[in-house]
């Protein structure tokens, strides 16, 4: 399965080679801007390529980097990496019937998933079906995770260990939008199978929901047959930004094995709001995102299980240079910085009263550089403070990363 | 712009450019990185003398000793914590969330430690959709037990008998009050005996635990992996499971569930872990302390000096350490008597705990002290006041002195 897949992606990825001598082979179909955007709408909104009259349009992107990383003294040293290249594959298969996958090789190829595969039928603007292999839109980021249009090589903590981005399952729903002058409203709902109690059963050894990933299973199975609920309702101003509201939850663990109940339901529940605008005229750009998770844990699980989740991030980035640069028209250089906090157990210790930590607290300054908006080149600093269950003298991470981003 | 950049002169100023920014990048590298803590400030490390090879064993010990055990490789069923570290954390004492219960029905001289109902050590603990154990009915007698400090220990393991047997003090001849006694416990099956040990009737010195209970670190590390993790080893194939869920419920994982090779790993890495180093042993203060320390008679049971006999690891051998204990047996009185004996410890009996690393223990336990063997005290005073029976003139010599002198006294604890 896995050397068919690498198979069918290399041949795809072999198009574009024979078509660099006829530069008109691949038509370029940009990312359209005319409209007020939400994050609900990057899986389309992403520039793309069509094959002469091919109704199949082709994209994706690339990610590599290297990084510099030291804890309390010690560095492994320079290590390269390529975190990810993606894939998408779009096509209009009938009038108001689309599909859109993502298929993503991780670590060099180590991992090989169906991020996203979904059929669009669209009925009504405030209402449409979607079914497939769904990203479940709880949070921004999940939903608009490319890495062309970050100016950081890591990904928020909170992000990718709270909600577990990208996190897509098998599953149907309903999504539509309704938009007016400045304004655009859009809700998403959806069914599909969710996670399983390796969430507290784990090498992590605290609560941690992308252990769920790592089940295959979950793209041909429920866990427990109890499908996870996932709602998002997002509202766009033109001037002031857009707002976003999710929660996705569900029960994770299996409370019944051949009709015989052998627990109690235990349900994971995660909100997440999210915010993002740019400031008119200096064009400061602010993306935020908080998230909660709270996760029935069983009693006689050891404390540094925790019930109680929460993390976010705050992205600023200023745009300071933008002209021709390199024989680039409209290059830009960027100053970003973020800052994000994690803490994958709040609440205190039943024997001490104290606060129980288990946190992570980063601080990452940038600049990158983007020669066309689908490229980005950068550079990132990265602090960042680790301390452990008891709150113990934190163990101190930094290091340098450059890489670049670039979708193809 | 084009025309600037393929100017030969441009082109060679981009390229030095680089080059320098990437040297600078480089020296920022190692500038801008976190340093590492003093040495004295950490409880890991290894022994000084160790060989390339010792120290790379360690490293494999430091994995295994932090590895997080999961259901699907033998975790419980039923257990404390799910790793060694997280009741060591950072080779230190261990906090009261993980603190253990052991228990056992004594009737009189006659002790009763249930095995045939979960005892001795209670799990509180279990994995998904299994019933933690609880405290059997027929149990009248809990005792908890806070995890130790694990650095040092093997300069412990390497010590003769006979060295401790020159401390020991039954009848206490010297009449000063302390009568420190050995605690001669059964060997395990696995228990090969070496040159430092004393045999005494098919008994052996236990100098590692509370109560001096076990002989050597692998009797600890094998009783730990399968009492507080409930993982079994070549050393002890049988897992744990709650009675009140049926005999050899719960765990359908193929015994043993790590190899001796694990367990010789945690040995291993716990021989090789450094002696906890002196902080401030210059300050005044501090030296004031100690010597008032020695005048009040706390080395009567806080012995400061051992030296090691011949040992297998060379580094270990012939080795002068100062542990502040005599790794034999007191009476502690009636406020840390737990009514539960141990070997020959009575309840009131407690291994004289080494002081060592006592001044960074507040780094494992989240800024706090809990000490003693229940953590109950949280400050070197507190852990004084508790002290009874054969330390209670130690306790009354400590309350005599003047605010002044006791600080000197806490300050050179704290440099240990």
């Amino acid at each position: 399965m896995k050397q068919t897949l690498l198979f069918l992606l290399t041949s795809l990825l072999s198009i574009p080679a024979f078509s660099q001598s006829d530069s008109s082979f691949f038509k370029r179909i940009p990312a359209d801007t005319s409209k007020l955007k939400l994050n609900m709408d990057a899986v389309y909104n992403r520039p793309f390529l069509q094959m002469g009259k091919l109704p199949v349009s082709i994209g994706g992107y690339l990610e590599a980097n290297s990084s510099y990383f030291g804890t309390d003294g010690v560095s492994e040293g320079l290590s390269f990496q390529i975190p990810r290249m993606t894939i998408f594959l779009s096509s209009t298969i009938k009038k108001r019937i689309k599909f859109l996958s993502e298929i993503e090789l991780e670590e060099g190829g180590k991992e090989i998933g169906i991020e996203f595969a979904s059929m669009d039928i669209e009925l009504h603007p405030l209402f449409n079906l979607r079914g497939g292999v769904l990203m479940n839109p709880i949070g921004a980021f999940n939903q608009n995770h490319d890495g062309p249009k970050w100016e950081f090589i890591s990904r928020p903590i909170s992000a990718t260990t709270i909600i577990p981005s990208t996190w897509s399952n098998v599953g149907f729903g309903i999504f539509g939008k309704y938009g007016r002058n400045n304004l655009v409203w859009a809700y998403e709902a959806y069914l599909t199978n969710g996670f399983d109690d390796k969430i507290i059963a784990n090498e992590e050894n605290r609560t941690w929901l992308p252990e769920s990933k790592k089940n295959p299973e979950r793209f041909e199975e429920s866990f427990n047959g109890i499908p996870l609920t996932t709602v998002k309702t997002a509202i766009r101003h033109r001037k002031i930004g857009e707002v976003g509201i999710s929660w996705m939850g569900g029960v994770y663990n299996k409370f019944k094995e051949e009709g015989i109940v052998i627990d109690s339901k235990r349900r994971v529940d995660v909100f997440a709001i999210d915010f993002n605008t740019t400031v008119p005229k200096i064009n400061t750009y602010f993306n935020a995102e908080w998230v909660w998770a709270i996760v029935d844990v069983p009693v006689s699980s050891p404390s540094q299980f925790g019930n109680k989740q929460q993390g976010g991030f705050l992205d600023i980035v200023q745009p300071i240079v933008k002209r021709k640069m390199f024989g680039w028209e409209n290059s830009t250089i960027n100053l970003a910085f973020r800052t994000e906090y994690t803490d994958y157990n709040v609440g205190t210790f039943d024997e001490t009263g104290e606060n129980i930590y288990d946190h992570i607290i980063a601080i990452v300054p940038g600049i990158s550089f983007r020669p066309s908006t689908q490229t980005v080149i950068r550079v990132n600093y990265r602090y960042h403070w680790q301390r452990d269950l008891l709150g113990n003298p934190a163990a101190r991470t930094a290091g340098f990363q450059f890489g670049f981003s670039t979708y193809f | 712009m084009r025309q600037i950049i393929n100017t030969p002169t441009m082109k060679k100023t981009i390229l030095l450019g680089s080059i320098a920014l990437f040297i600078i990048t480089m020296v920022a590298c190692e500038k801008m990185l976190p340093p590492a803590p003093k040495d004295e400030a950490v409880l890991a490390g290894t022994i000084p003398g160790l060989t390339p090879q010792q120290e790379h064993e360690h490293l494999v010990g430091d994995v295994a000793f932090g590895k997080i055990f999961t259901p699907e490789q033998g975790l419980g069923p039923i257990f404390v914590q799910t790793s060694c570290s997280n009741c060591h954390a950072g080779n230190g004492k261990g906090h009261p969330t993980n603190v253990l219960t052991r228990f056992a029905n004594v009737n009189g001289s006659i002790v009763d430690y249930l095995l045939s109902k979960g005892g001795p050590q209670l799990q509180q603990s279990s994995i998904m959709g299994y019933p933690a154990e609880v405290i059997p009915g027929e149990a009248n007698v809990l005792s908890k037990r806070m995890a130790p400090a694990v650095m040092g220990l093997g300069y412990i393991a390497a010590l003769s008998d006979a060295s401790i047997l020159a401390n020991v003090d039954s009848n206490d001849v010297n009449g000063d009050g302390i009568s420190g006694r050995v605690n001669y416990v059964n060997p395990t099956s696995f228990f090969i005996p070496q040159s430092i040990h004393i045999a005494n009737g098919g008994q052996y010195i236990g100098r590692f635990g509370k109560k001096a209970e076990k002989v050597t670190i692998q009797d600890q590390v094998v009783f730990a992996l399968k009492q507080d993790i409930g993982i079994t080893s070549d050393f002890d194939m049988q897992d744990l499971y709650n009675v009140q869920a049926g005999i050899n419920t719960g765990d359908n994982v193929a015994d043993p569930e790590v190899s001796a090779s694990f367990v010789h790993s945690l040995v291993f890495y716990m021989r090789t872990l450094k002696a906890p180093t002196r902080r401030n042993a210059d300050d005044p203060d501090v030296i004031a302390g100690e010597n008032l320390f020695n005048q009040i008679g706390c080395t009567g049971c806080h012995k400061s000096t051992f030296t090691t006999a011949q040992s297998d690891i060379e580094a270990l051998s012939n080795q002068t350490f100062h542990p502040y204990s005599d790794l034999l047996l007191h009476d502690m009185g009636q406020l840390l008597d737990d009514n539960y004996p141990e070997g020959n410890a009575k309840g009131s009996e407690w291994r004289t705990p080494p002081l060592w690393g006592l001044g960074l223990a507040k780094d494992s336990q989240g800024g706090q002290l809990f000490l003693l063997h229940d953590g109950r005290a949280t400050t070197i005073e507190g852990a004084i006041s508790f002290h009874g029976g054969e330390a209670a003139s130690r306790r009354t010599a400590f309350n005599a002195l003047s605010e002044q002198e006791k600080k000197q006294i806490i300050k050179f604890l704290e440099s240990l």
